[in-house]
């Protein structure tokens, strides 16, 4: 679609226009660190931000949600799917467009998941070309998310005084036109947007020793590495890496009653396949008893099983996983060491 | 403003049926309970309005208890005699079967389902058939043999072998006495511990396969036990001479959700709900999680 401009000064008045009509979810820095929260004041957003501790996921997939409410007494269920606010996600990175185009397809292939779909029609995505790298544990560049051709409705790219708009839907477009001051872009736009896009990728390193498309293979190569038992005896099954992903979406469904016994919900909750009883049935039998090989299934639902399922990867280089293991795994080494041990032909 | 919400999405999120309430359980009714063993109850479940459940032999159903949760049960009556209602064998092992155990005829349980791949039973018309449910593992075998039953002129010899770890553990008794009966089925029992009534064969269920004698290249086989049982049986199986494919299993996983989505049941890339829980050995064969 179409190529234009908005000058920084006009950019605050758009969200201002925007925060009338929709809420408007934006990075904000909170105690040293990025978050996305809604905000009521253009003057919170923070678009040159490194990376957000949670992804905007938890608008579409919050970490708890109600799907139905009860009444016990009469048995007889509410459905509570509400009609969502209309969101406006500003300042999405690339990296986080890309797990959202999975979830859009994990949630809307086979069974339609109606709760995340529901939020999801009433999502408008805002993303912003990444200019820099966020630090040394985001390997975007590798996974080949540091840019995006579609998945937003708007995407802004930095030119230091202006952002150039690309407008990806004609709901991005129809936004712009109701709610934005933007000019053509002008030949010179167009020099000086080429000049920070060149000069931007050398900017971030390749991080992966080999090239992305051949990690699933090397991963079907890898179920039998020792790396997973060493992953194993490190791992404190605390979760911290699938609560930080953008692309984990496995949850729990639990009831909950209120003290009268009566009234109560049924939520559904994030779940985490390295917690201890993710894999347990009734009788006690754990289908996936130790860490190393929960920590496997982690790596292999990253770099292989998802991308067969839904032709997207489930790692997007966000390197939020990295940041929040108090062990040190990382998927770059992991994958790296993994490489390694192929090509030393070290692997049964 | 609402022009605005009416958004152009990707294709896929367009053609999507947003409407559907995967779930919001139907409100069913209990009709009838019976008491099987000290752990095991068969219930009988009738849909509201006069639904039909509509399953195939070996799906399952998401069975809840308002307050306590939900739970994936196996479907343990064929759809040939489905009457309008269904049953389901249900043990007392864990939060929701034991809420489940104290309800009675009349009182409501939530219903999602029938989820899952069931038994592809179109290819086993013409075949031999070769039953061997462990424990519990009868329950969702017990709806194969019965439509194969009611469809007994289809079916070439129908065996069965079935092992429990005691007599009082042995289910539907009543049926296995009318099967023990019936000039067209052989019915082989075992337990793993007698007692003081039981005359029949002791011993684990593998060692009734020496006693039969099949035509491996026109026979299925279908086990479903508890999951140290599956190597065994495999292992006798394939010592008859069945081949992979010919043998199925359904395996045993903690459905959260029953759509694909939730990831419990997963098994190395297989989602255990949308591809199983029926599967062929030559499917799993490979998988390392899936026994």
């Amino acid at each position: 679609m179409s190529l234009t401009v908005i000058q920084k000064d006009d950019l605050n008045t758009f969200i201002r226009n925007l925060i009338q009509d929709y809420r408007v979810v934006e990075p904000v820095e909170k105690n040293g660190h990025f978050a996305f929260a809604e905000i009521t004041d253009p003057a919170e957003i923070r678009l040159a931000y490194t990376t957000t501790i949670l992804p905007p996921k938890k608008y579409l997939l919050p970490p708890r949600e109600v799907l139905f409410t009860f009444n016990r007494s009469d048995g007889g269920e509410v459905n509570s799917i509400q009609p969502e606010r209309p969101t406006v996600m500003f300042g999405v990175h690339t990296c986080d467009l890309h797990a959202i185009q999975l979830l859009d397809s994990v949630f809307a292939t086979g069974y339609p998941d109606p709760n995340y779909l529901n939020r999801r029609r009433n999502t408008l995505i805002v993303s912003v070309e990444c200019l820099s790298p966020c630090d040394e544990n985001s390997f975007c560049k590798s996974m080949g998310t540091l840019t995006a051709d579609e998945g937003f409705d708007l995407h802004l790219i930095d030119l230091g005084d202006a952002y150039t708009v690309d407008s990806g839907t004609e709901a991005g477009e129809a936004l712009l036109t109701r709610y934005a001051k933007v000019q053509p872009a002008s030949q010179g736009t167009m020099r000086r947007l080429n000049r920070v896009l060149s000069e931007k990728w050398p900017k971030f390193p390749y991080r992966l020793d080999f090239d992305v498309s051949d990690l699933p293979s090397l991963l079907s190569l890898s179920m039998k590495s020792p790396l997973w038992n060493e992953l194993g005896e490190r791992c404190l099954a605390c979760a911290a890496c699938t609560n930080v992903c953008p692309t984990c979406f496995c949850f729990d469904v639990q009831d909950e009653v209120e003290l009268d016994l009566q009234h109560g919900r049924r939520i559904r909750v994030w779940d985490s396949c390295q917690l201890d009883e993710f894999a347990t049935v009734a009788g006690g039998h754990n289908f996936r008893k130790s860490k190393a090989l929960r920590q496997r299934h982690r790596f292999m639902r990253k770099g292989k099983y998802i991308l067969e399922a839904h032709n997207h990867l489930g790692c997007v280089g966000c390197g939020r996983c990295a940041r929040a293991c108090l062990v040190d795994i990382t998927p770059v080494s992991v994958f790296n060491e993994l490489n390694r041990q192929q090509e030393a032909g070290s692997v049964p | 403003m609402t022009d605005m919400m009416l958004r152009e999405h990707p294709t896929i999120i367009e053609t999507m049926n947003v409407g559907s309430q995967v779930f919001l359980p139907d409100k069913a009714r209990i009709v009838s309970v019976r008491k099987m063993t000290a752990l095991e109850k068969l219930f009988t479940i009738e849909l509201p309005q006069g639904k039909s459940l509509g399953h195939r032999p070996g799906q399952f159903v998401e069975i809840s208890c308002l307050g306590i949760g939900e739970a994936p049960i196996s479907i343990s009556s064929s759809p040939s005699r489905s009457n309008g209602v269904f049953e389901i064998c249900v043990r007392k092992v864990g939060d929701l079967t034991t809420a489940l155990h104290r309800l009675g005829p009349g009182d409501r349980i939530g219903v999602r389902g029938p989820f899952g791949r069931g038994f592809p039973i179109e290819k086993f018309r013409g075949k031999d058939m070769l039953f061997a449910p462990g424990g519990l593992g009868l329950a969702p075998l017990r709806s194969l043999i019965n439509q194969v039953l009611d469809e007994r002129a289809l079916f070439g010899r129908v065996i069965i072998l079935y092992g429990a770890r005691n007599p009082d553990e042995l289910l539907f008794k009543d049926e296995l006495q009318a099967w023990a009966e019936r000039e067209d089925l052989e019915l082989h029992l075992t337990v793993d511990r007698g007692d003081e009534n039981w005359k029949g064969h002791i011993g684990v269920i593998t060692t009734l396969f020496k006693d039969i004698s099949i035509n491996p290249r026109n026979t299925v086989a279908v086990t479903c036990g508890p999951p140290v049982m599956y190597r065994f049986v495999l292992m006798e199986m394939l010592g008859k001479g069945l081949s992979e494919g010919n043998i199925y299993l359904s395996l045993e996983r903690r459905m959260k959700c029953g759509v694909g989505k939730c990831g419990h049941c997963q098994i190395n890339h297989i989602y255990t709900c949308q591809s199983g829980p029926v599967f062929s050995y030559r499917e799993i064969k490979g998988l390392e999680e899936a026994l």
